[in-house]
């Protein structure tokens, strides 16, 4: 096959031994690459029930089947490992520049194993490996490491950090690369700090092989043409980013606001922190990834930063703004940007400071805990600012429990209710009260409390591919599984899902065959997709997280929402569950011997 | 009869956001009004919920209206 490098780089931080190996093809071509192929080498290679921040954890660098080709949107990288927030299997997914640099250097995947006895970092320019020491960047932010590492690497190098949330440990720690774009859900910036890792600097002179090139070339003119065409990727999110959702999922009454207690942020408020107002008073240019004719990044405004600074997608304006009562863009701006460079996951650090808001509220943090900082109330435009720093550097009483996330914070307090978080790893900007769907997505995600796993929004909201009744379970179970397997596949080959917004799975197959030059069809790679979900899967029930874990908070069970169009519901997840496994062919939330041997998971 | 109209992205160049409709009876005929072509119509809300372009509209009704947007 095709499009593959064919070699994995394995260091072994504690004995300093740096070795090459071939990639096993047949797991190649059963787990496709990226997320999939990770996800099996995890499986493979690490108990499951180790200590994430142990030196026996492993940290899995590894690219799509098509990271690196001319696919549009191919330059996707994904980090597979234990997670320390959730104990179960992390894949986070990041775009940028990085991704593609690595492949070129000669490897599909790194395997990072150990420990390193003092802080390094890792150089990788083509075949030539080295262990570095990393002294000099150790305890310093992101820009300024990413600065010192690129001037010291060979000329266009690219460079991927942990900050000083990753070095502390955070669980909320993300792995940073370009500067501003990251692996960012379920804490792998703290396993790269475990292991004394602050860096990974990479510079390719390689180019990924293609089996039809011709025929690839064919493919990708009408793939450009679908996403130039269609409404979403052709003009919406060009034009505003994914910010964009603000006012629609507001308007629809399914934002949660202070900390999930609301579920709509007064009309007014909502629109100062949208995507229109961004584009219109904070947008300098667009930021794109490698390869991407979408350009939803941003690069925006920021008091202090003269040059800009790349901006907040929908996600963290949410968390840092309607779930903090916040309507300051300039903050959110800012917040956003001190989780870049902290390298913190801007979901879970806003949504930790929404619990925090919450826990303040209701008496468990007292006011002298806070330590001179600004108070923790709704709409405190500084403390989203102040309270991410002082969790970034993992400052203070507070600052300290804010680090480990929500839950665990709320759970010191004895108020484990007000996490609002499924796994332990914080939910993202839906309330599923309101859209039943997303609600078995969240609940049953291997990663824990997650949207882009299968991202419902699409057709509950969005009318993507068609519009269902959002407040409807009749048909969601299904809609799940295809949407979770399809979102595999597409995380697997490397390429980015909102390209999903206008191509569908038959694009993705043509893509892949023409570079692979393998044979699949729609129904063999949505196959391979759902041996991917298994294998996570079967990780976490190795972990000891089982279908219990399968649940969402109370309050999106028990308490209806209280204000809105979507007012007086509760998510139904009991209809929703016992059709989602049969579906998948579990039980009690793990995969059957049965359903593991048809999928040919060994 | 006076409806509510809220519009977003796009749909805001050259009408505003908040607009207040008179004597229109349902979604086809205030889009009309506006100048709105249905095919830039992705989302359609009355009173934040789906509603078909064709729906009969009353007073006091608020309607949103979004051209294709996606995120994530």
């Amino acid at each position: 096959m095709k499009s593959y490098v064919g070699k994995v780089l394995r260091v072994n931080l504690s004995t300093g031994k740096i070795s090459t190996e071939d990639l096993n093809m047949e797991n190649a071509k059963k787990y496709l690459g990226g997320r999939g192929l990770g996800s099996k080498m995890l499986l493979d290679e690490v108990d499951p029930k180790i200590d994430a921040l142990s030196p026996e954890n492993k940290l899995i660098v590894i690219t799509g089947a098509l990271t690196g080709t001319a696919v549009p949107t191919g330059g996707r990288y994904m980090v597979v490992t234990k997670s320390p927030l959730t104990g179960a299997i992390a894949c986070s997914n990041s775009g940028g520049y990085w991704g593609p640099e690595f492949k070129n250097c000669g490897y599909d995947a790194l395997i990072v194993e150990g420990k390193a006895d003092k802080p390094v970092y890792l150089s990788i320019v083509d075949d030539h490996v080295e262990i570095k020491d990393a002294a000099h960047v150790w305890g310093k932010l992101v820009e300024e490491s990413t600065d010192i590492l690129a001037k010291e690497s060979p000329e266009k190098s690219r460079v991927l950090v942990i900050g000083p949330a990753g070095e502390k440990l955070s669980r909320l720690a993300a792995i940073i690369n370009d500067k501003d774009r990251a692996a960012g859900r379920s804490g792998v910036g703290a396993v790269m700090g475990s292991k004394n890792l602050k860096a990974i600097v990479v510079k390719g002179s390689t180019k990924v092989e293609v089996a039809d090139a011709a025929k690839l070339k064919e493919v990708n003119s009408e793939c450009l043409k679908i996403l130039k065409e269609n409404g979403v990727t052709g003009q919406g999110l060009p034009a505003y980013g994914t910010a964009v959702l603000v006012n629609i999922i507001n308007e629809a009454g399914v934002h949660p606001t202070n900390n999930w207690q609301l579920s709509q942020f007064e009309k007014s408020k909502a629109d100062k922190i949208s995507g229109e107002s961004m584009s219109a008073d904070y947008l300098i240019k667009k930021n794109p990834c490698f390869r991407c004719p979408i350009a939803c990044g941003r690069w925006v405004k920021m008091e202090g930063k003269p040059e800009g600074v790349g901006g907040p997608e929908y996600e963290p304006i949410w968390g840092f703004g309607s779930d903090c009562g916040v309507d300051s863009m300039a903050a959110i701006i800012e917040a956003n940007f001190w989780c870049n460079e902290y390298g913190l996951d801007a979901i879970s650090a806003s949504s930790t400071i929404a619990a925090a808001m919450e826990l303040y509220e209701k008496g468990y943090i007292k006011e002298a805990d806070l330590e001179g900082g600004p108070a923790l109330v709704w709409g405190n435009a500084p403390a989203v600012i102040e309270w991410t720093k002082r969790m970034g550097a993992k400052e203070g009483f507070i600052g300290e429990k804010l680090a480990e996330g929500s839950y665990r914070m709320c759970e010191k307090y004895g108020a484990p209710q007000i996490s609002m978080s499924v796994k332990k790893q914080e939910l993202p900007a839906y309330d599923p009260r309101g859209i039943q769907g997303i609600g078995i997505q969240y609940a049953t995600s291997n990663r824990g409390g997650c949207h882009v796993r299968g991202y419902l929004i699409s057709p509950e909201i969005l009318g993507i591919p068609e519009q269902l009744d959002r407040f409807a379970t009749e048909g969601k179970a299904k809609w799940t599984k295809i949407f979770q397997d399809l979102t595999a596949v597409i995380d697997s080959l490397g390429v980015c899902l909102f390209t999903s917004f206008a191509m569908g799975a038959q694009n993705y197959v043509d893509l892949y065959n023409a570079a692979a030059g393998t044979n699949h069809t729609v129904e063999s790679i949505l196959e391979a997709g759902e041996r991917i979900y298994n294998v996570e899967r079967l990780f976490n029930v190795r972990a000891g997280i089982d279908g219990t874990q399968d649940t969402l908070p109370k309050r999106l069970l028990e308490e209806p929402i209280v204000d809105g169009p979507a007012k007086d519901n509760v998510h139904k997840l009991n209809e929703l569950l016992p059709e989602y496994y049969e579906l998948r062919g579990w039980k009690e939330g793990a995969p059957t011997a049965e359903t593991l041997k048809r999928l040919g998971v060994e | 009869m006076t409806i509510r109209v809220r519009l977003f992205a796009t749909l805001r160049e050259g009408r505003g956001k908040d607009l207040e409709i008179e004597k229109v009876q349902n979604g086809r005929e205030l889009i009309e009004k506006l100048q709105i072509k249905e095919e830039d119509v992705a989302i359609f809300f009355v009173n934040g919920l789906h509603a078909n372009i064709g729906v009969e509209l009353k007073s006091g009704d608020e309607v949103s209206i979004f051209p294709p947007v996606g995120g994530g």
